[in-house]
């Protein structure tokens, strides 16, 4: 009698947690800072959307930081890295330490001659595959100028289905001051690179308003 | 028009009126082409159906008849069955309301009889003690009393003749017999006067006896006072008995009164038993709040079970076995009679029950009042990082005055559970209130259905009766003719029976 009712239990146990596989909730945020030229100067403005994104994400949520620089596409240029805990002490630990890591990064960051902006988000789109998580959003802190080192080969698609790749603080360029022509071009070609294979995009230069962000 | 498939596949043949609505041509038209002339055509058809339901009136009416008559039968029929079930529901209501007026009243009158016997077990137990004090305090006051009586001094008439002897001596001469009894005299003055001093102090012993019974006096008074006061409060719980077993005997008897009584009182438990189990919700709710989030540490923050999140489910777990355990303390307790089990266990074993049950709800109070402080320091943990985050490092210094919300958190964490135990209580009433009140809704229900369908049934009756006036309204002008004939038959009929 009493192996039978804990046969039960465990039976309803396991048809409430095992009857339909649960949907994933977590998000998974990768952020790519672009470190050429003068725009080194804006990495304070990135820094402040590190922590307001980092204060939006919650438990089992992964978010990584990384710099675009001449080879975009490669673990070494990941600043900043967690895949959020279970509890929630752990989780505000490991905020607390991320915002440490960007904050040392920002304060030594370096210029770099090319801008690989293609290869950092194929390493976004493998980190966020790898952490498979119920939401993938990419954020590109850059002016879309991309700029490659010869013999570095970026001409094909990446797979950008089920990602939301949103550019935040699209910054004029003195060219495109002359020819505004150049800054609309720049920011279709991305558009359509991430729309033709399924993905979203968006662009965000309004800082104050970034409720919308996740 | 969807064409119908007959069962071995083929086509069936579609209806006359299918090839009228095919062809364009309504029944109406129909109806009225079957002569060159619509209005004769009308008209035929008018005599022709008035003829031919003026042949069938008789067929026509008695299945108007039988229909309502099987209607008003069947809707009769389900109207007793239903008041039969109202009549079953009421009895067995009636039973379950005398059953447990009938058990609230030997609990009742269980504990009054309790009382009484503490009362004579307290204070007239030691009956004869009491009375053997107060004979003895009666004894030593007569002995006292025996011992002060007054007693009066030699009466001085013989002083009297002795002074007379000694005056008629001097006056006749005799001054040595006067000498004499002069002396003797003084003597006697002199032992007068001692006798006096006796008597005085016999007198002060007297008072001072007196004086050491008026303690007894007072004892005996208070003791008689105390008495007293037990059996006017044994007279009183009589007479509250006597009204109890009154009541009692109209349950047993099943006096309509004391039905009414027990079934207004039901709904009262109800509605009071009702609105303390909300509160108690309330009470849980809060319970729930405090340690559902620092639950999270405990076993994760995001893990589902049901599409509910673990940390809840353990949260209401845990509230749950509080009240269970409280539930069973009270159980314990005989204060409440949910599980007879328990009830019907040996003292000991019950008494053990006790124990393991406080424990647990100790143990439990004290892991809700850790949970109730890491909640406290977890929210501390979250504002510092969002501070941090937001750049705003001078709202992470907490104010001194912090322990007071920790300690009051604390507090409720822990008293909580033990204020829950006593759910218990309205929770028993609340189930045998609810029990009577389910079965006097049943009633009404029943009731009310019983009436619905015995006019449904009588509505059906006169229907039909009306139907076959309504049948036979067009068919007035045979029924006319058919009349006027009968009468004309009987005329006919009416001269020959006079003469015969």
């Amino acid at each position: 009698m009493r192996n039978g009712i804990l046969a039960t239990f465990c039976v309803l146990l396991i048809s409430c947690g095992a009857g339909e596989t649960p949907e994933k909730t977590n998000i998974g945020v990768y952020m790519l800072l672009d470190t050429s030229g003068t725009y080194t100067e804006e990495l304070s403005k990135a820094e402040q959307i590190i922590r307001y994104t980092l204060s939006q994400l919650d438990a089992t949520d992964s978010f990584a930081v990384a710099r675009i620089d001449t080879g975009s596409f490669s673990e070494k240029d990941i600043i900043a890295k967690a895949s959020f805990d279970d509890r929630p002490s752990a989780v505000n630990r490991q905020k607390r330490i991320f915002a440490q890591q960007v904050s040392e990064f920002v304060a030594n960051a370096k210029p770099s001659p090319y801008t690989d902006i293609t290869g950092g988000l194929l390493q976004a789109v493998e980190f966020l595959n790898e952490k498979d998580t119920g939401k993938k959003t990419i954020l590109i802190f850059s002016d879309l100028k991309e700029d490659l080192a010869e013999g570095y080969v970026r001409d094909f698609d990446i797979e950008f289905a089920g990602f939301n790749v949103i550019a935040l603080n699209v910054t004029k360029l003195r060219s495109d001051n002359i020819n505004p022509r150049e800054y609309l071009e720049r920011l279709e070609e991305w558009k359509g690179r991430v729309e033709k294979t399924g993905g979203e995009w968006r662009v965000i230069n309004d800082l104050d308003g970034l409720e919308g962000l996740l | 028009m969807k064409k119908a498939r007959c069962p071995q596949g083929r086509f069936a043949k579609p209806p006359v009126y299918a090839y009228y609505y095919g062809s364009g041509v309504t029944i109406m038209s129909f109806m009225l082409g079957i002569t060159p002339w619509p209005v004769a055509s009308a008209l035929l058809w008018i005599i022709l159906i008035i003829a031919a339901l003026y042949l069938v009136r008789n067929t026509a009416h008695k299945t108007i008849q039988g229909a309502a008559q099987a209607l008003h039968r069947s809707f009769r029929i389900a109207s007793k069955a239903v008041s039969r079930s109202e009549q079953g529901l009421a009895t067995r209501n009636r039973d379950v309301l005398l059953a447990a007026g009938r058990e609230a009243k030997e609990r009742i009158i269980e504990r009054e009889f309790d009382r009484i016997n503490e009362t004579v077990r307290k204070d007239l137990a030691n009956y004869s003690a009491l009375h053997r004090s107060l004979s003895e305090s009666i004894g030593r006051i007569e002995k006292d009393h025996q011992e002060a009586v007054d007693v009066p001094p030699d009466p001085p008439g013989w002083v009297k003749a002795v002074e007379a002897v000694a005056v008629l001596d001097s006056r006749e001469g005799r001054v040595q017999v006067g000498n004499i009894l002069s002396d003797i005299h003084k003597s006697l003055i002199k032992a007068h006067k001692e006798a006096m001093t006796a008597y005085h102090a016999a007198s002060a012993k007297r008072h001072k006896l007196l004086c050491i019974m008026r303690p007894e006096w007072r004892q005996i008074q208070q003791t008689l006072l105390q008495v007293g006061k037990n059996v006017d409060s044994l007279l009183s719980r009589s007479v509250t008995i006597d009204r109890l077993m009154q009541e009692y005997e109209d349950i047993v008897h099943g006096q309509d009164r004391a039905i009414s009584v027990l079934s207004s009182s039901s709904l009262v438990n109800l509605f009071v038993s009702a609105f303390v189990l909300v509160i108690a919700i309330g009470g849980a709710t809060i319970n729930f709040s405090l340690i559902a989030r620092p639950m999270a540490e405990m076993v994760g923050g995001t893990s589902l079970i049901g599409g509910f999140r673990t940390a809840d489910i353990a949260a209401l777990v845990i509230i749950l076995v509080e009240i269970s355990m409280g539930l069973f303390l009270m159980e314990s307790l005989r204060i409440t009679r949910l599980f007879p089990v328990i009830g019907a266990l040996p003292d000991r074993t019950r008494v053990r029950m006790i124990y393991i049950t406080f424990t647990i709800l100790l143990l439990l109070a004290s892991v809700e009042a850790g949970l109730a402080y890491m909640r406290e320091i977890l929210l501390q943990d979250e504002l510092a990082t969002s501070a941090l985050l937001r750049g705003d490092i001078g709202a992470t210094v907490t104010s001194e005055y912090m322990w007071i919300t920790t300690a009051a958190q604390m507090g409720m964490g822990f008293i909580l559970p033990f204020a829950l135990t006593f759910v218990a209580i309205p929770l028993e009433t609340f189930v045998h209130s609810l029990r009577t009140v389910i079965g006097l809704i049943g009633i009404s229900l029943l009731w009310t259905l019983s009436l619905v369908l015995r006019l449904l049934g009588n509505i059906f009756l006169y229907l039909g009766t009306l139907l076959k006036l309504v049948y036979d309204l067009p068919l007035f002008v045979p029924l006319w003719l058919e009349e006027r004939r009968a009468s004309n038959a009987e005329d006919a009929a009416l001269p020959g029976r006079v003469r015969q």
